[in-house]
């Protein structure tokens, strides 16, 4: 399938490094200031995750629930997401975007509306935490249609058959999670152990493209450079919350950060 | 969508989990699927189980001491000159609420899966109290997520759990009540399902949880039905079964016998908490006709707003302050075999107040709820109709609240 995800994973092959995925929450801290920060972070990231705030996430930790409140007072709305989304596809064309969140704004929304909508604004891939296989066999392929990638969640818990099914299923990316962990906890597993059960599921299936997310920091990065892609969001999120303690520029601390993880992938 | 006879509710879901084609399921991280596959094949197995059986039914009897008792209240049917007024005072059983009977199951199935830690939920804190005592009782290491704000409004049931040995971790975010006390606990568990088990302190949850725990409190109807043969030598004709709903666990245990019965000879009343008479805020997704969500893992009438996303609620009942429903009272709504209404927080003071004034009796909060509507209805129905209150819990607990609300000891 050549998508744009594909692309930004090819990119980074050829220059010998795993494509770098940001998270930041869309609305974080205003919709213009999330906006800014997504344009200027995409000069360093290869793929943009842009999350949609819920009030009750249940795979979160501290980091990116501060983040999600924070949106949330500041009044973000769905449509506002596909807005920022919309802008930052306008002057990044080649940029892909990923929306995350968890399925009930989808369902309120409607689903034929949201992906419809998706498609509209030209999201690339979707991933939704609390829709696990199989049930959301259905919504992949409604995704599927519209030209927009889902993406399966793998993670240390999935069972060997399971994990067959999965892969079998998925499109052009998979997400595996590093631990067991909601986002934000600190690397409890080595990234030798890590790689290993990466390496199995990269086996399965040498065309899809695999990330590994949770638990990633500018400590933690570079011991799991052998990946097709690496996720860092909490320490993103973390970061533009200690911005607006010191009244700094968010825009320009986390791209920054940014900036220092690509570098230590390179 | 309709009711099956003959099977229990808890089982009349499909293959993904859901009661009536749309509510409940598992909508879960991926992480959880393989330790809610673990626990569902486990329970799967065990309720078939013999031995199993044997031991639920020795610690019902011996540590919960069931049966609880089923009284006529003489003075309030005398006073209210209408219906029979009975009780099934659920508040007996060792811990002082119905919420024991899922904790010693959950506590039971934690020892069978060869797990040595548990933690579970809280809002009016006997969730967290029975299972502390249950934890203790068979040698697991406890756990309690408990909101903030109603840790200090019940704090005699902290004490009780503080006193068994568990930690209780407060959670400050959101509105600091059962849901955010949910969420944190989901969230302990998916960082570390790999040796510990999740007790769901209600009806609620991922489908399992759901199963488990009306799989639990099931065996309140079982006596009562038992019971109401042995006074009245057969079931009556005209009996309504009212209890109050928060997840409803006490309701479905309380039913779960009778839902198979016409509607015309045993009504069931569900009341849910309808807040502060002069407030907005309630936590009545069904009979204030919410919408359908998902919430914690299950899709149920619920709490929101039009982004999905979920409401603040208010109650002076912490156990009943939850934005949404047990899939399964959801599906008892839409088959309409049972009747959804509501109490306001003022009603269910006078209720509290009115029934301790003439009866031997102390219910909490909660459950003073359900006899607001007993006590509203009663007076408008012939004496050979008998209403059944379902006790629930005990109003130790609320000793602060009535304290401040009523000037009492
Ligand atoms: C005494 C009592 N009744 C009722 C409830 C509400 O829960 P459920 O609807 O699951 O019975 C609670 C919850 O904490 C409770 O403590």
């Amino acid at each position: 399938m050549a998508s744009l995800i594909n692309e930004a994973f090819q990119n980074a092959k050829s220059e010998n490094r795993p494509a770098l995925l940001t998270y930041t929450v869309a609305g974080d801290n205003t919709k213009k200031k999330s906006l800014e920060i997504l344009k200027s972070i995409s000069d360093y990231a290869d793929i943009c995750e842009l999350g949609f705030p819920h009030n009750t996430p249940i795979a979160d930790g501290g980091q990116i629930q501060t983040s999600a409140y924070r949106a949330i007072k500041n009044g973000i709305k769905i449509n506002d997401v596909f807005s920022i989304a919309r802008d930052f596809k306008k002057s990044k064309k080649t940029k892909p975007i990923i929306l995350m969140g968890y399925y009930n704004m989808i369902f309120q929304y409607n689903e034929n509306k949201f992906l419809d909508k998706c498609k509209n604004v030209k999201v690339d891939g979707l991933i939704v935490v609390d829709l696990p296989y199989p049930e959301n066999k259905k919504f992949a392929s409604k995704c599927k249609k519209r030209g927009v990638n889902f993406i399966q969640l793998v993670s240390p818990t999935t069972s060997e058959i399971r994990l067959k099914k999965i892969i079998k299923d998925s499109h052009d990316m998979l997400y595996y999670i590093s631990m067991l962990s909601t986002t934000g906890g600190k690397l409890k597993v080595s990234p030798k152990k890590i790689l290993k059960r990466y390496g199995k599921i990269k086996n399965q299936n040498k065309s899809k493209n695999v990330v590994i997310g949770f638990g990633i920091t500018e400590k933690t990065i570079k011991s799991l450079k052998k990946a097709d892609g690496l996720v860092v969001g909490s320490a993103i999120c973390k970061e533009i919350s200690n911005s607006i303690k010191k009244r700094q520029n968010p825009v320009t601390n986390v791209t920054n950060i940014v900036k220092r993880l690509k570098n230590k992938i390179k | 969508m309709k009711l099956k006879r003959g099977i229990p509710l808890i089982d009349q879901h499909d293959q993904h989990g859901f009661w009536g084609g749309k509510f409940g399921g598992s909508f879960i991280p991926e992480t959880l699927k393989k330790p809610v596959e673990d626990l569902t094949n486990e329970f799967k197995k065990l309720r078939k189980d013999k031995k199993f059986l044997n031991k639920r039914d020795f610690y019902f009897k011996n540590y919960i001491g069931t049966p609880t008792s089923f009284v006529k209240l003489d003075n309030l049917t005398n006073h209210l000159g209408g219906a029979q007024i009975w009780a099934k005072v659920v508040s007996e059983a060792n811990g002082g609420a119905h919420k024991i009977y899922n904790a010693t199951v959950h506590a039971l199935i934690c020892k069978a899966m060869g797990k040595k830690y548990i933690v579970g939920d809280t809002g009016a804190g006997y969730a967290g109290k029975m299972l502390s005592m249950a934890a203790k009782k068979f040698g697991l290491k406890c756990k309690i997520f408990m909101g903030a704000k109603d840790i200090k409004r019940q704090k005699p049931n902290c004490d009780a759990m503080k006193k068994n040995g568990a930690e209780i971790v407060p959670v400050y975010s959101g509105s600091q009540t059962l849901v955010d006390a949910v969420s944190e606990c989901m969230r302990y568990w998916v960082s570390n399902c790999d040796n510990t088990h999740m007790c769901v302190g209600s009806t609620v949850g991922p489908n399992i949880f759901v199963k488990i725990c009306g799989w639990s409190t099931a065996q309140i109807s079982r006596e009562l039905k038992v019971q109401l043969k042995s006074k009245f030598k057969k079931i009556p004709n005209k009996i309504k079964l009212i209890n109050c709903v928060g997840g409803g666990s006490s309701a479905y245990g309380f039913w779960s016998e009778f839902i198979d019965y016409d509607k015309k000879q045993i009504e069931l009343i569900g009341v849910e908490a309808g807040g502060p008479k002069k407030s907005k805020l309630h936590a009545a997704p069904l009979s204030r006709n919410a919408k359908i969500g998902i919430l914690h893992g299950a899709a149920s009438y619920l709490c929101q707003n039009n982004e999905g996303q979920i409401n603040d609620t208010e109650s002076i009942s912490a156990g009943l302050d939850y934005p949404g429903v047990s899939p399964i009272h959801c599906f008892l709504k839409d088959t309409k075999r049972a009747r959804y209404t509501y109490a306001t927080d003022e009603d269910a003071l006078n209720a509290h107040v009115m029934v301790t004034k003439y009866e031997n009796l102390n219910p909490s909060l909660e459950p003073s709820h359900a006899f607001a509507e007993a006590i509203k209805i009663a007076p408008k129905l012939s004496k050979d109709t008998i209403i059944i209150v379902n006790s629930c819990g005990d109003a130790k607990k609320d000793r602060d609240i009535l304290k401040e609300r009523l000037g009492k000891k």
